[in-house]
C-alpha cells in the first residue's frame, strides 16, 4: 500500500506549517530572551518535519497526543498561535486557562488533541487506549502519539506497544530520536542503534525514516495511518533527527559536540524542503518569501493578542478539579 | 462476620424488591447492571475474562453475557492498562478496571495520579473510569495481598475514593462510581466478600458519592470509620452497650469527597470521637478527619480524639503478627472504654 504522491498544494501546505512552526518557535525564544516569558519553555528547532509530516497524515476524526517538540502538529490540527502563546504566557485565554505550563496540557477534544503530562511516556498507553476505543466502537479512526528516545527506555514503552500489538490497535507511534534525553546521549541510554527494533520485538511493524525530510516522514506516516484504519494494526516509525537547541530554554546544551550540530545544521528540515520545492518548481523564491512574511505577520498578531490577554482570576483556582 | 444487615438505617424499605446476597455478589450485580444499562461500560484487567472470571470471580459469566470485546483480559501490566483506560475514558467509554489486589495499584501510579487525576483540571477533559481495588487484610494474605492504600489517593487532587461496607452500598456505590465523570477508586473489602450478606435492592439503586451514613445510632461517642472496620466498630459498640454506653458508628462510604458535615454533626451530638481504619494510622485518612474535627468542632469535644489504626509496618503474614497489626472489635471496645471514661 503506497500512498498517493502529494499534490503541489499539499506540499506547499506542509511547507507553510513548518515555516509557521519555526516562526512561532523563534518568537517564543525571543520573548523568553527578552524576559517576557513565564516559567520555562521548550524549543522545536530540528523537529518541524516530524511534527508536521506525521500530523498531516491524520484525518480530522483521528486523535493525536503530541508532546513538547510537536508544536507543528498542534498548529496544523487547528490550535491557533493565539491560544498556544496564551498558554505559554499563562493567560486566561489559553487552552487550559493558565493551569498548565508551555505546551503541557494543551489538549482539546474538539480538535481531537490529547494533552500530555511531563511523564511523557504516559501518552503511549493513552493513545493505545484511544485506538482500542475506536476498535470497540467500530469507528474507522486512528490514534497517533509521539515519544522521544528517552521515553523509549521506559517499561511503559514496551507495555504500550505490546498492548497495541495484542489488540491490533489502530495506533501509530512516532519516535523522535533526537539523540539526547536532556543531556544524556544515546550511547548512555541504550546499546542498540535503532529504537525501531524495540517495536519489532513486540510484533509491531516498524520503519526508520530521515526525520529531517518532511516528505519521507509524511509518506511513512500516511502508510501507517492507512494500514491502521484498514485493520492492519499498529506501526512504529523511528524518525532520526537532532535536537538543535537545549532541552529547554534555560539549557545551553554545551554538552553537545559542536561538530555534531554543524553537521545537522546542513540538514535543516525547512531549508532542505525549500530547496526541493524550488528545484522542482513547486514554489518560487518569491512565494517562499511571501510565506515567511505571512507567518511573521501571523505570529506578530498572536503575540499582541496573547500579551494583551487577561491573567486568570485567582478566584477560579479550584474550578474544574472535577468534571460536573 | 455474621449474616444480616446489622440493623443499618440504610437497609431497603419493605416495598423495594430486594434479595439477600453476599458483598461480592452485590459487586458483580452492580457491575453487570451498569454493563446492561450502558454499552460504553466495559471491564478490563488481569484474568477477568473468559470462563475464569477473575481471581475473586467478580466477573464470572461476564464474558458469556457481554462478549470478549467488553470483558477484556489484559497482560500483567497495570501501568499500561490503566493508561489505556485513560485513553478509552477520554474517548467517552467508561472502563471499569480490576487491579487484582489493591496492593498492585502502585504499579499503575503515574497513570492514576499524574494523568487521570489532573486532566480535567488542566484541560477540561473528563476521565470517567473506575478502578476496582480488592483491599484489606485480616485473612492471612501477607504484606502484598492485604494493603489499604487509600490515603495515597485521598491525598491526590482530582480523584474520588469510595469504600463500601455493606452489600447494598457495594452495589449502589459502584453504580454511582461508574456513572460519575471522574476517575473513581473503589476499594473493596476482601474480608467482607463472602462473609457478609445483606439485603440488596433490585435494579437501579445508586448510592450518592460523598454521603456518609449512620450505621448505628448512639449518643455518647462517635466512631468514624469505613469498609470492614464498620462491622468491627458495630461489634465493639454492641459489647460496650452492656455497660450502658451508647455509641454511634458513622460509615463514611466515600473518603473523597469527604462528608464533613455528617462527621461534624455526629461529633457535635456525642462530644467524643474515635476514628479507626485498618490502614496504618500514620498520616492515614483518620489524621485528616481528626484535624477537621479539631478545627471545626473543638468546643464540642469532651475528650481528646482517639485514633486506632494499623501499625506503621508492612501488613505481616503470621496470624499472631497480623492480629497485633490490625484493629478489631476487642481493641476498639477497649479504646471506647477509655474514651468514654475520660
Amino acid at each position: 500500500m503506497v500512498p498517493v504522491p502529494l499534490t503541489p498544494y499539499e506540499r506547499r501546505d506542509l511547507h507553510y506549517w513548518m515555516r509557521l512552526t519555526r516562526t512561532l518557535d523563534d518568537q517564543i525564544i525571543t520573548l523568553w530572551k527578552q524576559g517576557r516569558g513565564v516559567g520555562g519553555t521548550f524549543n522545536q528547532r530540528g523537529h518541524e518535519a516530524i511534527s508536521v509530516g506525521a500530523g498531516a497524515a491524520l484525518g480530522p476524526d483521528d486523535v493525536v497526543a503530541p508532546m513538547h517538540r510537536d508544536l507543528g502538529c498542534y498548529l496544523l490540527r487547528g490550535m491557533t498561535p493565539e491560544r498556544l502563546l496564551a498558554s505559554q504566557l499563562g493567560r486566561a485565554t489559553s487552552i487550559n486557562g493558565g493551569r498548565d505550563a508551555n505546551l503541557h496540557g494543551c489538549g482539546d477534544l474538539s480538535l481531537n488533541i490529547i494533552g500530555f503530562v511531563s511523564h511523557l511516556p504516559q501518552s503511549l498507553p493513552v493513545a493505545v487506549g484511544a485506538a482500542m476505543s475506536f476498535t470497540y466502537r467500530r469507528e474507522p479512526r486512528v490514534a497517533m502519539t509521539f515519544v522521544g528516545d528517552g521515553s523509549s527506555n521506559t517499561g511503559l514503552f514496551h507495555e504500550s506497544l505490546n498492548l497495541a500489538a495484542v489488540h491490533r490497535a489502530p495506533f501509530v507511534l512516532i519516535i523522535e530520536n533526537n539523540q539526547y534525553a536532556y543531556s544524556t546521549p544515546l550511547s548512555q541510554q541504550m546499546a542498540i542503534d535503532d529504537i525501531a527494533i524495540r517495536a519489532t520485538a513486540h510484533g509491531v511493524r516498524s520503519t526508520i525514516v530521515d526525520g529531517n525530510e518532511v516528505e519521507a516522514v509524511h509518506a511513512a506516516a500516511q502508510e501507517a495511518v492507512d494500514r491502521a484504519r484498514d485493520g492492519g494494526g499498529p506501526t512504529a516509525i523511528e524518525c532520526k533527527t537532532m535536537r538543535m537547541l537545549g532541552h529547554a530554554i534555560h539549557d545551553g546544551a554545551e554538552y553537545v559536540p559542536a561538530e555534531l550540530l554543524a553537521n545537522w545544521e546542513r540538514l535543516d528540515p525547512i531549508d532542505r524542503f525549500e530547496r526541493a520545492l524550488l528545484e522542482d518548481g513547486a514554489m518560487t523564491s518569491a512565494q517562499i518569501s511571501a510565506v515567511a512574511a505571512q507567518c511573521r505577520d501571523r505570529v506578530a498578531a498572536a503575540v499582541v493578542h496573547a500579551e494583551g490577554a487577561d491573567w486568570p482570576d485567582p478566584a477560579t483556582v479550584t474550578d474544574g478539579i472535577y468534571a460536573p | 462476620m455474621t449474616d444480616g444487615n446489622f440493623g443499618f438505617s440504610a437497609a431497603p424499605s419493605r416495598d423495594v424488591a430486594s434479595r439477600h446476597m453476599s458483598y461480592i455478589e452485590a459487586i458483580s450485580e452492580g457491575l453487570a447492571h451498569e454493563m446492561r444499562r450502558d454499552p460504553d461500560v466495559l471491564v478490563l484487567g488481569e484474568d477477568i475474562g473468559g470462563e475464569f472470571g477473575g481471581a475473586f470471580k467478580v466477573t464470572k459469566g461476564f464474558a458469556a453475557e457481554f462478549g470478549d470485546r467488553r470483558v477484556m483480559n489484559t497482560p500483567m501490566t497495570e501501568l499500561g492498562f490503566i493508561g489505556a483506560a485513560n485513553g478509552m475514558a477520554l474517548m467517552g467509554l467508561r472502563p471499569v478496571i480490576e487491579v487484582q489486589f489493591a496492593d498492585f495499584i502502585s504499579t499503575g501510579f503515574d497513570a492514576i495520579v499524574q494523568f487521570a487525576a489532573t486532566t480535567h483540571y488542566r484541560w477540561n477533559a473528563p476521565v470517567p473510569w473506575v478502578i476496582r481495588a480488592p483491599a484489606d487484610g485480616g485473612i492471612r494474605s501477607g504484606p502484598f495481598h492485604s494493603q489499604n492504600p487509600e490515603a495515597w489517593f485521598v491525598h491526590t487532587p482530582g480523584l474520588k475514593v469510595v469504600a463500601p461496607a455493606t452489600p447494598a452500598d457495594a452495589k449502589g456505590l459502584l453504580q454511582s462510581a461508574i456513572r460519575d465523570d471522574n476517575p473513581v477508586i473503589y476499594f473493596e473489602s476482601k474480608p467482607l466478600y463472602r462473609s457478609l450478606k445483606g439485603e440488596v435492592p433490585d435494579g437501579d439503586c445508586p448510592v450518592p458519592l460523598g454521603a456518609a451514613r449512620i450505621a448505628r445510632e448512639g449518643s455518647d461517642a462517635t466512631v468514624v470509620t469505613y469498609g470492614a472496620m464498620v462491622h468491627q466498630a458495630i461489634e465493639a459498640a454492641a459489647a460496650i452497650a452492656a455497660h450502658g454506653a451508647s455509641v454511634e458508628v458513622l460509615d463514611l462510604r466515600t473518603l473523597k469527597p469527604l462528608d464533613t458535615d455528617s462527621v461534624l454533626r455526629s461529633v457535635e451530638k456525642t462530644g467524643r470521637a474515635l476514628i479507626t481504619h485498618a490502614a496504618n494510622r500514620l498520616a492515614g485518612v483518620g489524621a485528616e478527619i481528626a484535624a477537621i474535627i479539631v478545627e471545626e468542632a473543638f468546643e464540642y469535644l469532651d475528650a481528646p480524639i482517639v485514633r486506632v489504626g494499623g501499625l506503621d509496618v508492612p501488613v505481616p503474614f503470621s496470624p499472631p503478627l497480623e492480629d497485633a497489626y490490625r484493629p478489631n472489635a476487642r481493641t476498639l471496645a477497649g479504646a471506647l472504654d477509655r474514651l468514654l471514661a475520660y
